[in-house]
């Protein structure tokens, strides 16, 4: 078949020969012949920088290289970097650097270039060096410091016993993530598997007709539609609203809407033209904005969801109109937010396979087990034939809750009996997979004459696309935490989830609630103003304290948001005389500052959701944790394992982690709400200490005993009394432990009434962040100077991975506030959508609060979504003080900022 | 598998495309992100093995950019102040991996509104060499680049260099790029503007406007009504309206018409500022 010579080169200091096409892209050469999986690909288009690679010593994009350019020169990809990029290596674990991991090879790669030029970088040159690598986890402040401090530290890494719990201990799970070796969805290719590519919706409403599908198909591709669908052809994440079918059905209902997969040998699916595929598309007109879609002459996406309208939430406490009519000051406003991308770096991917009568399914996923029932239902299986291995996620943000590829490899698996594999491409990714909920919202709030907040309206639309997917969460979260986390005696929310022919809006940290927070924090802003008082003052007057009952009637204890609005307050004062000292002497830029809270309820909306976890010793002496929930970079394996360690009495170096797998690990629920730390981390808890009961029980001695594990046996010392448990004299159980403990925890709620009345979240998180910005006059442009960040964690894990979810929570939220818009068919890239470089990131300042929860295990809160909600008002408010531009239509794009900036001059 | 071609000299490459139509490939950074497939599609002809088009060449008329010329290898290369602003240029292009693939003709060629390249160019009077197995042609760039992802290349024809002449490398420069984001970004608006100042007054002004129409253009009004200013009094100068006038920008993601002419307004403003104070 090939006509042209092998091509010779040396890569990674080896000689090696590739017998490929020379102007197939370097990525996959070096992925696909060489096995050199290190090289992530996450674009095909130089966007991203994930598979940046050297080139004769030079950093380029091996998506972007013909593999002929590679004749005859050294290549080396992160399996082969040396000497510095060693270093490196352990400075990107000691300073936390690499969190999902996915972009952790490019980023290497580039900076060992960048250091063999420059040994001693400053700031500004590693901004610089690294701007063409995107990172979507980290808000690459702990990568810049890692580059900045490649000199050999001898650390202990691993804490002693029962130090786990506070010690900013490296990622357990980081080793892999910084040498290439990690698996991710596209990283694993079972032998023989077929490649599998979908045919998708180039319309946004469409009834279609399949024609001579197995004419066009020929004898070597497999071809699947909607009718080989041997289960239910509908899937979704809350079993109530299931509505999203596998592969569509003679209509489809969004663009990027699978109706058809291929499946074969790689070479000939690659070289398959999906655009003559046997289609006749009968387009519909579409309605892809909430307003459209409610009109009553709309038509309907779904039957039985009038309107357009998925499902309502609401909130009433009190007598709001009554309290708005009476109040001292009042203030109205309306605010609107675009669809966001999540844009982690790995697209989807991932390969199925048979073992015996069981469908495996490894793919990069944040909830293993709803994967599984749902692929089963899909697919007609019962759920304990479908095994889920969550591959290494190369970033989730919530949109890796849904089902993506799994149903579509599994069909083809299933049905030919032979593995398979998949990968999205880009814009597959972005224009199939779910976004953040577009939203339109109007509130009005008042206060008393003192600065007391009286009351409070809002009310919402959210579009929530073509499926229903997360929205039934976002619709009722968003009325429960639209307050913020103030008191408020008279309160009235409404929100709503409404279809449209648009992307499909899911999960996206946050659940709306950041969306919601945009318009009540600016709306405080003009609250504080009206009243006459300090911005932060305000919220400190407001804010809920221990014992205090918010809009749901529930009452809270350990709140920590005036605990992190007073961290703010030197901060507050400094910033403000900095700015007015900038403002007195600069024209053409102008300073400001902006604060924002955060709260937010971890776990399910008054819903169970339980995490188990088991714990078990072998008779050999090997302790290990069964840990379920799946790792997206966020650091459960390490936390969760912290917690355990210090619960049970061993120290970490004796544990080894299982799973997660569902054959081998219980159900830990799904990575999303904040909820593991909080919800998985308590059972750890709970089956430490039952492991701890049964070693000490069984020892005869006190619960101060000092435990230690050694060859076959564990020793248990209290005071002067040592007891030995000869581990290989116990009877294992089914599980081959001769010792172990098994604990469910599942959050205590209270159902919420028909106004919303009720306990819905068993431990809430709390947090605070101060922006200072400068705002070009005339350009509109905005500069996100700092971000001091007061986040309350109740007690605090693991500080160093804490920083990290701040660090990273803060970029998305800038990049919600100022550049991330999502048009369906225009922006399907990361050159169109554009997500925060190296050179937006403002410096970010972390401060971490201590109020610890009653609930929570020693004391710990949620923190993965919290960490974003505050950005985006905090630096919209700061834009306002800056410049007086109030934006009310997100991102603020410099052409919207300029604009803002005028009105409010010609209001002035 | 489509044909790939990979010759190691000119008269071949020539004589290649004369016989059938390729898509020729440099550095390749335009032409994968325009496909989804995992490899090239056909018939290719790929030029960076063929000698001597790389590099930039001081000769008599003035300096020769190959067309193989990397935008890293330009920022490498020794030139006077008046190549600033190209090599500020050079380093906002995609990023450090795409600099040291793409090509400054390659940047001509892929005839974007929004190429980076295009503005210091046009401000450094460059030239553009095509070539053929008929003969050799050069076109001034303006002429080049004739609109969105338009050039003038015939069939069978190549850019095998860009001329900057003798003239243009006199003075100062500089180029301002404004994104949304501060790398990675296909610009809003951009400017370039090379000053040649005698006895503190303006003896010679080039200024470029692009990503405000569908080719970077020249204010040949702004720079005449600059000519015998006083370097103190450049910015002020400057009349909106004038600039404006040059200009046919649209609304798009990334801005709209009248925020793109108000941005290009103060980009040459803060520009010529910028050069005014280098100079005095």
């Amino acid at each position: 078949m090939k006509d042209t010579p092998a091509i010779a080169l040396m890569v990674n200091g080896k000689p090696a020969s590739l017998d490929a096409a020379p102007g197939r892209r370097l990525s996959e050469v070096l992925r696909e012949d060489l096995g050199l999986t290190g090289t992530k690909v996450g674009c095909d288009a130089g966007d991203c920088g994930a598979c940046t690679v050297l080139l004769n010593g030079a950093p380029v994009c091996a998506c972007l290289t013909p593999a002929i350019r590679a004749g005859g020169a050294d290549v080396v990809t992160v399996e082969g970097v040396r000497d510095i990029a060693e270093r490196l290596q352990d400075a990107f674990l000691r300073h936390g650097a690499a969190q999902c991991g996915i972009c952790t090879p490019g980023m290497l790669v580039t900076a060992s270039a960048m250091l063999r030029e420059t040994p001693r970088p400053n700031r500004a040159q590693v901004e610089e060096a690294l701007g063409g690598v995107l990172c979507r986890c980290t808000g690459y402040a702990k990568i810049i410091e890692a580059v900045m401090d490649v000199d050999p530290v001898s650390i202990d890494a691993n804490p002693a016993n029962g130090g786990a719990v506070g010690a900013a201990m490296p990622r357990l799970d980081g080793a892999a993530k910084v040498d290439g070796r990690e698996i991710f969805g596209a990283d694993y290719v079972p032998d023989g598997a077929l490649l599998v590519r979908a045919i998708r919706s180039p319309h946004f409403a469409a009834r279609f007709q399949l024609g001579d599908v197995a004419g066009w198909a020929g004898d070597r591709v497999h071809v699947f539609t909607a009718a080989d669908i041997p289960g239910a052809n509908r899937f979704g994440t809350i079993p109530a609203f299931v509505d999203q079918p596998a592969l569509a059905d003679g209509f489809v209902r969004m663009r990027g809407e699978a109706i058809a997969v291929v499946a074969g040998p790689a070479d000939v699916i690659e070289a398959l033209d999906l655009s003559t595929f046997p289609v006749n598309w009968e387009p519909e007109a579409e309605l892809l904005r909430t307003d459209q879609a409610r009109a009553s002459e709309a038509a309907q996406l779904h039957a039985g969801r009038p309107g357009n309208i998925l499902i309502g939430g609401k909130v009433l406490c009190g007598d709001p109109k009554t309290a708005l009519d009476t109040a001292a000051y009042r203030v109205t406003a309306r605010a609107e937010t675009a669809y966001v991308e999540h844009a982690y770096i790995e697209p989807e991917a991932g390969a199925a396979w048979m073992e015996g009568d069981t469908l495996v399914i490894q793919a990069c996923t944040q909830a293993p087990v709803m994967d599984r029932d749902e692929t089963a239902q899909v697919l007609g299986l019962a759920p304990d034939q479908v095994r889920i291995i969550p591959s290494a996620a190369g970033g989730g943000f919530g949109s890796k809750l849904d089902l993506s590829l799994q149903p579509l490899i599994g069909l083809v698996t299933l049905k030919t009996g032979l593995p398979s594999r998949m990968a999205y491409s880009r814009r597959e990714s972005m224009s199939s997979t779910t976004k953040r909920h577009p939203s339109t919202m109007q509130a009005t709030a008042g206060a008393d004459a003192d600065g007391y907040l009286t009351a409070m309206v809002f009310d919402g639309d959210f579009n929530t696309g073509a499926y229903s997917s997360w929205g039934p969460t976002v619709a009722v979260r968003v009325p429960v935490h639209a307050s913020g986390p103030y008191k408020i005696p008279n309160y009235h929310a409404e929100a709503r989830a409404v279809h449209t022919n648009g992307p499909v809006s899911g999960a996206f940290r946050g659940f709306g609630v950041p969306q919601a927070a945009i318009l009540q924090e600016t709306l405080f802003d003009d609250l504080a103003m009206a009243a006459g008082l300090d911005r932060l003052a305000f919220r400190r007057l407001n804010a809920l304290g221990d014992g205090d009952r918010t809009v749901c009637g529930q009452q809270l204890f350990g709140v920590g948001i005036g605990d992190c609005l007073d961290a703010l307050a030197e901060p507050w004062q400094a910033a403000l005389a900095a700015a007015k000292g900038f403002n007195a002497t600069n024209t053409q830029t102008k300073r400001g500052v902006g604060v924002a809270s955060c709260w937010y309820g971890c776990g399910n909306t008054a819903l169970p959701n339980p995490s188990t976890i088991r714990l078990g010793i072998t008779a050999d002496g090997h302790l290990r944790l069964h840990q379920g929930a799946t790792d997206i970079g966020q650091g459960a394996n390490t936390v969760i394992t912290q917690i355990c360690a210090d619960a049970l009495g061993l120290p970490i170096a004796d544990f080894d982690l299982v799973g997660p797998d569902t054959a081998l690990t219980p159900d830990c629920g799904k990575t999303s709400a904040s909820r593991q730390t909080f919800v998985t981390g308590k059972a750890a808890l709970l089956a430490g200490q039952a492991l701890r009961t049964r070693i000490l029980t069984r020892a005869n001695l006190g619960p101060d005993a000092v435990l230690s594990l050694e060859a076959g046996q564990i020793v248990v010392t209290d005071g002067a009394q040592t007891a030995h448990i000869d581990l290989s004299s116990l009877e294992p159980d089914t599980n081959g432990y001769v010792l172990s403990a098994e604990e469910t925890y599942d959050p205590p709620t209270v159902e919420m009434d028909e106004n919303g009345q009720g306990s819905p979240y068993a431990v809430y998180g709390y947090g605070a962040q101060m922006a200072e910005v400068e705002v070009d006059m005339t350009l509109g442009t905005v500069k996100v100077h700092k971000i001091t960040a007061a986040h309350d964690l109740g007690r605090v894990i693991n500080p160093l991975l804490s920083e990290g979810q701040i660090e990273g929570g803060v970029a998305q939220g800038l990049g919600l506030a100022l550049m991330e818009e999502y048009i369906p068919g225009r922006t399907e890239n990361l050159h169109d959508y554009l997500i925060p470089t190296t050179g937006d990131m403002p410096e970010v300042q972390s401060i971490l609060i201590e109020k610890p929860d009653p609930e929570g295990p020693f004391g710990a809160k949620g923190l993965g979504e919290h960490v974003l909600i505050p950005t985006a008002p905090a630096i919209l408010n700061a834009i306002r003080h800056a410049s007086g531009a109030r934006i009310d239509t997100l991102p603020a794009l410099p052409h919207r900022v300029l604009a803002a900036i005028r009105a409010a001059g010609e209001a002035s | 598998m489509p044909a790939y071609f990979r010759p190691d000299n000119l008269n071949e490459a020539l004589a290649l495309l004369a016989e059938e139509p390729v898509t020729l490939a440099a550095g390749c950074t335009d032409l994968f992100p325009a496909t989804e497939a995992k490899a090239l599609n056909g018939p290719v002809l790929d030029l960076t093995a063929i000698d001597g088009l790389r590099g930039v060449v001081r000769g008599s008329e003035g300096w020769r950019i190959g067309t193989l010329t990397t935008w890293s290898d330009l920022c490498k290369t020794d030139l006077p102040a008046a190549f600033d602003m190209l090599k500020q240029a050079a380093r906002e292009v995609g990023s450090w991996q795409i600099q040291n693939a793409g090509t400054v003709a390659g940047n001509l060629c892929n005839a974007s509104p929004a190429a980076d390249g295009v503005p210091p160019l046009l401000a450094l009077d460059a030239r553009v060499e095509l070539q053929s197995a008929k003969g050799t042609r050069v076109l001034p760039l303006g002429s080049f680049v004739t609109g969105v992802r338009k050039t003038a290349l015939q069939p069978g024809e190549m850019v095998t260099a860009i001329l900057i002449p003798a003239a243009a490398g006199a003075g100062i420069s500089r180029f301002r790029k404004l994104g949304a984001r501060r790398y990675l970004v296909i610009s809003i608006a951009m400017v370039a503007g090379r000053l040649v100042v005698e006895d503190g007054k303006i003896g010679e002004a080039a200024i470029s406007v692009g990503s405000c129409s569908p080719v970077a253009v020249r204010l040949r009004e702004v720079e005449n009504q600059l000519l015998g200013c006083r370097l103190a009094d450049v910015a002020a100068t400057v009349d909106a309206d004038m600039v404006a006038r040059a200009l046919s920008p649209i609304d798009d993601v990334r801005g709209d018409a009248a925020y793109r002419t108000t941005a290009a307004v103060e980009l040459v403003r803060r520009t010529l500022a910028d050069l005014a104070g280098e100079a005095s």
